[in-house]
């Protein structure tokens, strides 16, 4: 996934209990441009399910994710 | 026009607070807009200051306060006055508090956190939660 994506901006929300992750991507979501990509990292086991109940619920798109040593990694495109 | 979650908040304990201002939260980042509603006990939450000193938890679990207080500062878990502030950054968050517990404590907005935006009665929360997507008893 990485390897074929490029990524604008990356956020680290490792260590991160719930909710924090969701406020730290939502932060900095209004940074991004429409059309960029973001990846974010997190540790939160409920970020499995909860970073793409907030792209459906605000209009992103989930590109993928990948999971490696229990972190998550989300890839992001913004559309909204 | 955003989606709305309306939560009474009567429990000024803060486990419940907690659940509270988690829920408060995610709907802010999900981009609904959050009511809170004060009443009785979820007021005395919000005196000024209070959030400082505020450590009571649900009489049923009394016992476990002290633990639930260690674990959270060990794993660095926002309180909920932390998560209040973040979902206030990241959307809207009406805050309003019940004008009869207000008049029975003897308070005014100026003992109240500034967070607090207005004192208003139960048919201002009722005319806004019929309107809500989500609905809560806190």
């Amino acid at each position: 996934m990485s390897t074929q994506v490029h990524v604008d901006r990356f956020i680290d929300a490792k260590g991160q209990m719930c909710p924090m992750p969701i406020i730290t991507l939502k932060k900095a979501w209004k940074d991004i441009a429409v059309g960029q990509v973001v990846a974010i990292a997190a540790t939160d086991q409920g970020a499995r399910r909860d970073i793409p109940s907030w792209a459906e619920a605000t209009g992103n798109t989930l590109l993928g994710m990948s999971e490696e040593q229990g972190v998550l990694t989300f890839y992001l495109r913004k559309v909204a | 026009m955003k989606e709305r979650m309306s939560i009474v908040l009567f429990s000024g304990t803060v486990d419940k607070l907690l659940a509270a201002s988690i829920l408060a939260t995610g709907a802010a980042a999900m981009d609904m807009e959050v009511d809170l509603f004060l009443t009785t006990w979820g007021i005395e939450a919000f005196r000024k200051g209070a959030y400082k000193t505020n450590t009571r938890i649900s009489r049923d679990f009394e016992e476990y306060g002290s633990v639930m207080r260690e674990l959270m500062a060990a794993k660095k878990a926002p309180t909920w006055w932390e998560n209040l502030q973040g979902a206030r950054e990241i959307g809207e968050v009406h805050i309003a508090a019940c004008s009869m517990t207000m008049e029975l404590f003897g308070l005014t907005l100026n003992d109240l956190e500034p967070v607090v935006d207005e004192v208003t009665g139960v048919a201002t929360f009722m005319e806004r939660a019929r309107e809500s997507k989500v609905t809560m008893f806190i």
